[in-house]
């Protein structure tokens, strides 16, 4: 075949059905306080990685629930454990504790 | 003698008023256009925010009303304003002079076919909040267990284009209540919500949300839902965009539930049309005065409760209902006093 030099972008669309459900249920079996975020942003305003790399908590979260893994990853991949965003959650999500947790389940 | 006070609309608000109007001592004819009291009440099955009976909740404002003068299947069909009072003639033939007269018109829910974006009427998977209802009531739910059921929220309402602007007000609280109760029934099913944002203002609606989301795992999609298609083996395709992380989404479902919105009666606007009575933009009766009193209307001697001033819930209904009563009790004592 005659390579013309034309490539397929991958669709960024999210589809919920074809999206890893069991592991999200194992994240949420784990830390039941991931169903709570109702991703009113404190973590990432709060996340001083965030100034520097694309760092998002919630972010992380949202993604994960729209089977889009490595992107979570790629957001909790500068965090330092600070802690931070754990104090300023509402809704009193563990963040920090989260975040390890994300790591053991989905992590490499 | 006993003063004539003529109740338009037997609903929640209808049958609070007349209630309290009955114990201050007035001759009450309530009138109804449908066969039975209640209004949407009666069609009803629970309530948010605790998921009380809709069923015993109108039974006790129908323990109330016993001793009112109560037609149904009766509208107006002409309404006269004289010079101290209302003269009502009823489609049962009855005419009626009324010292006051209240309207509790209530209101309609938006049509969802006219959204033929959602296919309600189209697609058999689509329903809306009142055939949901209609169903846990009946105990008519779809036998075959779905693998996945959606909720849209506004729809018919904060939206120009279907001509209604405005807040249905308790769509969020409704939707949170049946994504939970689709959820008990069908514990392996996905359930999302479509949200723009959740307006959940009451009392312990906030807990139910929280509750919808921890203990139900219901997911909330901020979104509105585009569009609905069916797929080849007969389920619903449906598309939005997550607007939490800006990218189009889709996702396969069983059932679509339309979260339709509340707009002003056809019989209340019959009434209004009577009298010249001023409504707002959004289509609903203007008050005396938004803030100080919206129990009267700026024609003495009638007065309004409930929805058809614009979205309540049912608590606010009933709180506006009493006001009316106390409200007209005032006027029937400024107006007849003797001096």
């Amino acid at each position: 075949m005659i390579d013309f030099g034309f490539t397929v972008s991958p669709s960024s669309r999210i589809n919920l059905d074809k999206c890893d459900k069991k592991s999200f249920s194992a994240l949420a079996a784990l830390e039941p306080d991931v169903l709570k975020c109702m991703a009113c942003g404190s973590c990432s305003a709060s996340c001083t990685a965030a100034h520097f790399e694309p760092t998002s908590v919630r972010r992380a979260i949202l993604s994960l629930q729209n089977g889009q893994v490595e992107q979570a990853l790629d957001l909790l991949k500068s965090c330092m454990l600070c802690g931070k965003c754990t104090m300023v959650c509402p809704r009193g999500i563990n963040t920090r504790h989260l975040i390890i947790s994300i790591q053991k389940i989905y992590g490499k | 003698m006993k003063k004539n006070i003529l109740v338009i609309g037997g609903g929640p608000a209808g049958l609070e008023a007349s209630a309290n109007l009955k114990r201050l001592g007035y001759n009450v004819i309530l009138i109804e256009k449908d066969k039975q009291l209640g209004g949407h009440l009666a069609k009803w099955d629970r309530l948010f925010p605790d998921g009380v009976s809709a069923k015993q909740t109108l039974n006790a404002l129908l323990d109330e009303v016993s001793g009112v003068n109560c037609f149904t299947e009766t509208e107006v069909q002409q309404l006269n304003v004289l010079e101290k009072s209302y003269n009502a003639i009823l489609s049962n033939g009855i005419t009626i002079l009324a010292d006051a007269v209240l309207l509790a018109s209530g209101f309609d829910l938006f049509k969802a076919e006219k959204k033929e974006e959602y296919g309600y009427g189209i697609y058999e998977g689509v329903i809306t909040n009142a055939d949901l209802e209609e169903a846990f009531r009946e105990k008519k739910l779809p036998a075959k267990h779905p693998q996945a059921i959606g909720f849209v929220h506004c729809v018919g309402s904060r939206d120009e284009k279907a001509g209604n602007p405005a807040c249905s007000k308790v769509c969020c609280a409704t939707a949170v209540k049946q994504a939970c109760e689709v959820k008990e029934v069908y514990p392996d099913a996905d359930v999302y919500c479509f949200y723009m944002d959740l307006r959940m203002f009451g009392r312990h609606y906030e807990d139910l949300y929280l509750k919808a989301q921890k203990e139900f795992g219901i997911r909330f999609i901020r979104g509105r839902v585009s569009e609905v298609a069916e797929t080849t083996d007969g389920r619903l395709q449906v598309k939005a965009e997550d607007t939490l992380s800006s990218k189009p989404l889709k996702v396969t479902l069983d059932m679509l539930v339309l979260m339709a919105g509340m707009r002003p009666s056809e019989s209340g606007k019959s009434v209004g049309r009577q009298l010249n009575l001023t409504t707002e933009e959004d289509g609903f009766f203007s008050s005396a005065d938004n803030l100080l009193s919206i129990q009267r209307s700026k024609l003495p001697g009638f007065f309004y409760a409930g929805a058809c001033t614009g979205a309540k819930t049912l608590p606010d209904t009933l709180h506006e209902a009493r006001s009316a009563a106390i409200e007209i009790d005032r006027y029937i004592k400024e107006k007849f006093s003797e001096k």
